[in-house]
């Protein structure tokens, strides 16, 4: 591709939505860090204060930082080590530990990660020698021969803590704070998680030795913040190659914001989560349809976009099926409707059915009960019903209790968009009285 | 999904009926784009060391899969993973397409967080794609994770149906036979089942059926209704068997080669389960149909020689669906009244040998009765009768009894 230099870098449009493809990608999925945090100023600096003062004056901390999922625990922290590490020498001193819930599920493994990072002597190439027991006692004994003065202050980062929590006794929570609280090698232990009630799964002598510092990450932003934040999403940054394409993009971003339609799509976006994931996951749809040939975002994109997030899947899977099992399911809706919900099995429900046949349907032929056997399967398999009780051995299968997992409002709604149904089955479907 | 460079979301998930074109989508692109990819259906891996395996081995060869542990954890698998990534890096996207993913939320609990995450845990620009029928709604866990881009691949209409199915035309026909051929087909399944794959294979099977009459020449192609007519009852005959697998492919491909005054020896896989009870069996098996499924206290009407008439209270006429024991199902009953009531049902008199239970005890066995309680209760066992009336109703037609007379529920 030639780019034809002029004297303000006019690139042609296919490069310039490549460009703009990049960067704003890069901010939706890969959760880039931002410049500086916005509206978590006062958390960034008690954080920074805190890691500041373990990597500078070698004291023991421990920090818990709470929020909902996608409210920007990870991205703070990340801010904050940044900072921290670009302003003192601390990345020479400072020494790392990352250790993830999800991954480390037991003790032994967590200890095996940690004797791995840091680096110790039982470590030859990638392998960690020793049991279990074995390992605990050289890392206290690493971690308690050094004191304030001459050995590196050491940062255990532990995201989804509450899973910590789980293991058996504790045990690598309790050491770690234990350290923590004595006077051994000046740790930092900060821990990530979601959970509010996180200190109640902590047990009484693990608790004790916490600093019971939280940081919570709760957003108070109003829809207008919201607005601004999804403007800044997506606008493109001063350095962008093309000056003139930058500028228009901004100006039609800025000009969307005006649409009745597309405000009202927002609002209702942010009525439902305010978090800045689920506006990632909107812009990101929004940013799909920009092509070389339509280079703008339309209004009528993020009316599309907003509709593919609040679209009910359930719905969607009403529409697919055969007209014998819509027959099912409306069968079962009328069992629901007179029996208050309680459990059915195959057998009621074939009864129920084959009253509709008898007395209104011209529509639908009687099937043989094998046949209306596999669809009901069919059902179990997509789960829309699912069986009541546990044990399942001693009971025949077509007696089986199954609870049907849809709504009323969900059947008739998948009724009206079912292609072609018959009109005694929407009928049937209706009247109050099987 | 952007340009290789780029970067893809983190996760995705697919979801859509059987059958819709969700991994032939996928792998097209995948391979027409060539890009990175590694695909693992979660129905082989019934541990997490097979799909760990698997990938490693699709997206970084011999040598990455081999660096594995004997039972490997997520925790070796991100490290590995991590290695790899930085000994060959790759600026593009690499894909990780996991088939039949509903199996993951039965695996260990950390497996699907952590696939949904894994561009963060591992650092690199991987996105992981999950395919499955089930919505996305039955995939949370309890304190959430993070969420995928969703996306739907709605079902074919008939039409459409119509259209792809016609495309499999027979060298030595017409299309246009064929396409009527698959109208007559849609008109009799669609109905019932909407699956590409389960009507294929009934097009393909039926087919020769329906060029028959051609061949022999007796009607010509323009005549539908004839065919038609032909064509039909066989259809619905597939609707009963082969559709249901009672039959197999190549048993109904033989029944059609025989000519139609010949057929009818060729049993079904449910007509197995009528096996041949020895004489006492089968009053034994009647007697525990009647004990499950009539209600204790008309036990004296029907079986006592003087009893008096049930009288016609409201509570009886009354009696709905709602209390009827062939819609909720059988009752268990004590091994007492199982043989008081095989006395009376049985004509000639019968001695209460060791033969007698261990009839009882075959009859178990053979899955006709199910034990109830623990094994260990010796005194008074409680069985229940899991046969259908149909079954029932053949058996007892082989001793000249008449059930139906006996049932509560058909007073």
């Amino acid at each position: 591709m030639s780019k034809r230099k002029i004297q303000e870098t006019n690139l042609p449009v296919g490069e310039c939505i490549s460009q703009v493809q990049t960067i704003l990608r890069e901010r939706f999925c890969h959760q880039s860090l931002p410049e500086r945090t916005e509206g978590m100023e006062s958390q960034h600096k008690h954080l920074l204060e805190l890691l500041k003062r373990t990597s500078d004056h070698g004291e023991s901390n421990s920090v818990l930082i709470i929020g909902p999922r996608g409210g920007g625990k990870t991205m703070l922290l990340n801010c904050v080590l940044r900072d921290l590490l670009e302003v003192t020498d601390a990345s020479k001193i400072l020494l790392q530990v990352h250790l993830n819930g999800l991954l480390q599920t037991d003790d032994h493994v967590a200890l095996k990660e940690i004797t791995r990072q840091l680096h110790l002597e039982n470590v030859v190439g990638d392998k960690v020698f020793g049991s279990f027991a074995e390992n605990l006692v050289f890392l206290l004994d690493a971690l308690k021969k050094g004191d304030r003065s001459n050995s590196r202050p050491v940062l255990f980062i532990l995201d989804e803590f509450d899973l910590f929590a789980h293991h058996r006794n504790q045990t690598l929570l309790y050491n770690l704070l234990d350290v923590s609280q004595s006077a051994q090698t000046p740790i930092a232990v900060v821990g990530l998680t979601c959970r509010l009630d996180v200190l109640e799964l902590l047990e009484k002598r693990v608790k004790s030795r916490f600093s019971h510092r939280q940081i919570h990450l709760l957003s108070s932003a109003t829809f207008t913040h919201f607005l601004e934040t999804a403007t800044s999403q997506l606008s493109l940054p001063d350095d962008f190659p093309d000056d003139q394409f930058a500028q228009e993009w901004n100006a039609n971003i800025k000009a969307l914001w005006k649409d009745k339609s597309v405000k009202n799509a927002l609002q209702r976006h942010f009525n439902s989560s305010k978090d800045l994931r689920s506006l990632h996951l909107l812009l990101m749809l929004m940013l799909s349809r920009v092509t070389v040939s339509k280079p703008f975002i339309q209004p009528a994109d993020i009316i599309e976009a907003s509709r593919c997030c609040m679209v009910d899947s359930k719905a969607n899977v009403l529409h697919g099926l055969s007209i014998l099992e819509l027959c099912l399911i409306i069968a079962m809706k009328h069992l629901n409707d007179i029996y208050d919900g309680g459990p059915f099995n195959f057998h009621m429900v074939h009864n129920e059915f084959k009253k509709f046949l008898q007395r209104k349907s011209h529509s639908i032929h009687n099937f043989e009960k094998p046949v209306v056997i596999k669809a009901f399967e069919h059902l179990h398999e997509l789960e829309l019903i699912r069986s009541v009780e546990g044990s399942t051995a001693k009971i025949q299968r077509e007696y089986q209790l199954m609870k049907l997992m849809l709504d009323h409002t969900q059947i008739m709604e998948a009724l009206q968009k079912y292609p072609q149904c018959p009109t005694d089955v929407k009928q049937w479907a209706m009247s109050s009285f099987g | 999904m952007g340009e290789p460079d780029h970067y893809s979301y983190p996760s995705i998930f697919i979801y859509g009926h059987r059958a819709t074109g969700k991994s032939y989508v996928i792998h097209t692109l995948l391979k027409e784009l060539e890009l990175p990819h590694a695909t693992v259906s979660c129905v082989e891996c019934v541990s997490m060391g097979l799909l760990f395996e698997q990938v490693l081995l699709s997206l970084f060869g011999t040598d990455g899969s081999a660096l594995l542990p004997r039972s490997p954890s997520l925790s070796d698998f991100v490290r590995i993973y991590k290695q790899q990534c930085s000994e060959s890096p790759v600026k593009q996207t690499r894909y990780v397409v996991l088939e039949h993913s509903e199996l993951l939320r039965d695996m260990e609990i950390n497996l699907l967080p952590a696939f949904l995450r894994l561009q963060e845990l591992v650092n690199d620009n991987v996105t992981v794609v999950l395919l499955s029928e089930i919505v996305w709604d039955k995939f949370r866990s309890n304190t959430g994770c993070f969420e995928p881009l969703l996306l739907h691949f709605p079902d074919y209409s008939k039409a459409e149906l119509q259209q792809i199915l016609e495309r499999d035309t027979h060298p030595s026909y017409t299309p246009e036979l064929y396409s009527s051929f698959i109208n007559i087909l849609l008109g009799v399944f669609y109905s019932v089942c909407r699956d590409l794959r389960e009507l294929r294979h009934l097009a393909a099977l039926n087919f020769s059926k329906y060029c028959e009459p051609l061949k022999e020449g007796k009607v010509k192609e323009s005549d539908a209704h004839k065919l038609w007519k032909n064509i039909e009852p066989h259809l619905k005959k597939a609707m009963q068997t082969v559709y249901l697998r009672e039959v197999s492919s190549a048993q109904w491909e033989q029944q059609q080669q025989m000519e139609e005054n010949e057929t009818g020896a060729f049993k079904g896989l449910s007509a197995y389960a009528h096996v041949e009870l020895p004489y006492y069996s089968k009053f034994l098996l009647i007697a525990a149909y009647l004990a499950s499924y009539n209600p204790a206290r008309t036990d004296k009407r029907f079986f006592l020689k003087h009893h008096g008439k049930i009288k016609k209270t409201k509570a009886f006429l009354k009696r709905n669906e709602k209390t009827s024991n062939h819609l909720l199902g059988p009752k268990p009953f004590p091994l007492d009244r199982l043989l008081a009531i095989f006395y009376s049902v049985v004509d000639s008199r019968v001695a209460p040998t060791a033969s007698i239970f261990s009839q009882i005890s075959s009859l178990v066995t053979l899955q006709l009765l199910t034990q109830m309680g623990h094994d260990d209760q010796l005194d008074t066992p409680k069985y229940k009768c899991s046969v259908s009336l149909d079954f029932i109703r053949g058996i007892s037609r082989t001793v000249n009894f008449d059930i139906v007379k006996y049932l509560y529920d058909f007073l």
